[in-house]
């Protein structure tokens, strides 16, 4: 007989089912055991995601490029909406770059366990790799803003300063940022389908509660700190701050959002545990 | 002395059943329903994770179950559809937890409940066997290394790079259950996979089976296939309403429940519980068996018919329709489209209606009675279901060949 119990689920130690009262916050073990789950649920996604179309990838870049565009006619030509000086291209792009990554994430990872509803009454497996997976997933296309982001300041010749060192502590905000919200919604629309009708409209006013198209400095300095508790106001203009150097890093706004962002990730964690054990019998 | 490598102790499972909503009768009744109802649907949608005491609403697929298995054992579970049996497997592989009792495990479960899962129609052959195995809890490596042989099983080689959107409904399946395995756990629980693919494939499988239960795995076993059971099984559990009627020998507990001595609310007899205020009622409905509820393959059915009636008349029809297990209407039949014509009297009469060589497949089915005038124009009596049987596989090719009722629900002679 072949021994195969290595990489093997609980190998041979005992499991014990019954109902279970609560669980860990964060099912550590089981997600290493499940790496590789996840691993291929992230490629799946991709993949499937560009599957039979003729630019793929190149969605990802059009996406973002077009929304600035317009945006950029619209908020920054016709409105006249303050950019802080910037050229309103640069300056929209900035903020585009993180609510393209939230809006996306969130609403991939939101509708993750309905849409594998199939899978998760069939095998078990830890269900929080499924909005993990959407949340990975949607990092290549945040990648290829990225690039676009390079190339934009390239061609309108501007340098970031110093504050680019905060990037990637920002990029960890965003991820925070996304995933407490995305799991509550996700262990949610099981039960109640509404969250998915509510998703876009809620998605776009989501977007007007963020500077992705006008500055933090257009809002009242009394309410600035009231207005952080939002935490993507401090992610999209901390994105700005790092990417184009010409605002102050806003930490006042980081700091309150990534409390609050991470008081939403445990309250989020702790309704997912909560609401896990009955997905398979509700979905 | 073989250890225990699963103990199930006093396991329930309950499940919430939807309460008939009440219908509006006026206009405004309905109006104001359609405005309460996002209150009412929010409460039906809460209720969905609540098992409350209300044991109104409550229906349990599983109630106080207890047995153990020993390892290397081969058990089956059989019983009716509803008996409980997918409940047990899916609370054994942690897809859905127990209500009430525990189960220990010793060892790794690897559910076959069903194959495929995690599937993609855009992700090549290839592709999906690491999605699946994953998914099934295999880690990369160790599918890395069995990749040939999984692909040598299923056959499917040549296409292998290809989507599986691409593949015929077979092919997906032999790919699927290939992966399936090849998976090495210590506890293996199938549920009807053989019922999938081609005859050759079947036995593919069965023998890939039968050489997980000889390296001294654990199998659990739920089949209504009665001969892989017996062919594999040790030992058999037999579950109705969720609980266990039998625990024993393979041979004891199968002819037991071929012949049918279940405590069953279907059977092959229905009779009016009392006197009906219509015109022509349904008084006795019998199917002539030789056992219970179970009818052979080929076999003439027989229906004996007690119809009671206050007026006379020489139009009256008698319609039959037969429904699968999942109620799909297999046939209506009407007595007049044989030309058979039914002579009603007052009082009591017996009629009688055969039908000749039924080519059901094994599986299980329904009858349905009405009695009426000139096709439904006016309908008297109509009993739903009342009439259920079971068909057993028998050898009607005469080829040694079984017709297994994953082939669909009828057979026909080929010539």
């Amino acid at each position: 007989m072949k021994s195969t119990s290595e990489g093997h689920l609980a190998g041979s130690s005992t499991i014990i089912i019954e109902r279970r009262k609560a669980g860990q916050l964060i099912p550590w073990r089981e997600l290493v055991v499940y790496r590789d789950l996840l691993y291929f649920l992230v490629v799946r996604g991709i993949r499937a995601r560009y599957a039979q179309s003729v630019l793929g990838i190149g969605w990802a870049v059009i996406q973002p490029l077009v929304t600035m565009i317009i945006f950029t006619v619209v908020f920054g030509r016709l409105a006249r909406v303050s950019s802080d000086g910037l050229p309103y291209a640069l300056f929209s792009f900035s903020g585009l770059m993180a609510w393209t990554y939230f809006s996306g994430a969130l609403s991939d990872a939101s509708g993750s366990l309905v849409s594998n509803a199939n899978m998760m009454s069939k095998v078990y497996f830890p269900r929080l790799v499924l909005p993990l997976a959407s949340l990975l997933a949607k990092l290549l296309d945040f990648v290829i803003t990225g690039l676009v982001m390079i190339v934009l300041l390239v061609v309108f010749r501007h340098v970031p300063d110093a504050n680019l060192v905060y990037f990637p502590l920002l990029v960890l905000l965003l991820l925070v940022t996304t995933f407490g919200p995305a799991i509550i919604l996700a262990a949610w629309s099981v039960q109640y389908r509404d969250i998915k009708y509510a998703m876009t409209f809620l998605i776009q006013l989501l977007m007007y509660s963020a500077p992705v198209v006008y500055p933090l400095s257009s809002v009242p300095v009394d309410y600035q700190l009231l207005y952080s508790i939002n935490p993507l106001v401090g992610v999209v203009e901390g994105f700005r701050s790092s990417l184009l150097g010409a605002t102050p890093m806003p930490w006042m706004s980081i700091v309150v959002g990534a409390v609050v962002a991470v008081l939403i990730l445990v309250l989020g964690l702790y309704s997912f545990n909560k609401l896990e054990r009955t997905f398979a019998d509700v979905a | 002395m073989s250890r225990t490598i699963i103990q199930v102790e006093h396991l329930s499972k309950a499940y919430r059943v939807g309460v008939e909503e009440r219908k509006a009768d006026t206009l405004a009744g309905a109006f104001w329903q359609a405005l309460t109802a996002p209150v009412r649907n929010f409460r039906n949608l809460r209720n969905l994770r609540n098992v409350s005491e209300d044991e109104e609403t409550l229906f349990w697929a599983l109630r106080d179950v207890s047995f153990e298995v020993k390892e290397g054992e081969v058990l089956g579970i059989i019983g009716h559809n509803g008996a409980g049996k997918s409940t047990l497997l899916k609370i054994l592989s942690r897809i859905t937890e127990p209500t009430e009792g525990r189960i220990t495990i010793h060892g790794r479960v690897s559910s076959l409940l069903e194959v495929g899962t995690g599937f993609h129609p855009d992700l090549t052959g290839r592709e999906n066997i690491y999605m699946n195995g994953t998914i099934l809890g295999m880690r990369k490596k160790e599918i890395d290394s069995k990749l040939e042989e999984i692909i040598a099983f299923s056959g499917i080689s040549r296409h292998i790079d290809t989507p599986v959107k691409r593949y015929s409904s077979g092919m997906t399946v032999r790919l699927a259950f290939s992966v399936a395995a090849h998976l090495d756990p210590e506890i293996l629980v199938i549920d009807e996979v053989l019922a999938v693919g081609d005859m050759e494939f079947q036995k593919k499988c069965l023998g890939k089976m039968e050489s997980v239960a000889k390296q001294g795995r654990t199998v659990l076993f739920v089949s209504h296939n009665m001969t892989a059971v017996s062919n594999l099984c040790s030992r058999v559990i037999w579950l109705s309403k969720g609980c266990i009627l039998k625990n024993g020998s393979t041979s004891s507990v199968i002819s037991d429940y071929i012949k049918g001595v279940s405590g069953d609310a279907y059977s092959s007899v229905w009779r009016a519980s009392q006197m009906l205020d219509k015109k022509i009622y349904f008084k006795e409905v019998k199917l002539l068996t030789h056992s219970g509820d179970i009818v052979k393959m080929g076999e003439d059915l027989t229906f004996n018919l007690l119809v009671s009636s206050i007026i006379e008349s020489s139009s009256f029809q008698i319609c039959i329709q037969l429904f699968d297990s999942n109620l799909n209407r297999l046939t209506t039949l009407y007595n007049t489209d044989f030309n058979i014509n039914f002579n009603l009297l007052t009082g009591d009469n017996k009629f009688s209606l055969t039908i000749l060589n039924n080519n059901l497949l094994p599986g299980e089915y329904y009858f349905s009675f009405s009695a009426m005038y000139n096709y439904g124009a006016e309908i008297f009596d109509h009993l739903e279901k009342a009439i259920y049987i079971k068909v057993l596989p028998e050898d009607v090719t005469e080829t040694g060949i079984t017709l297994n009722g994953d082939r669909g629900n009828i057979w026909f002679r080929l010539k």
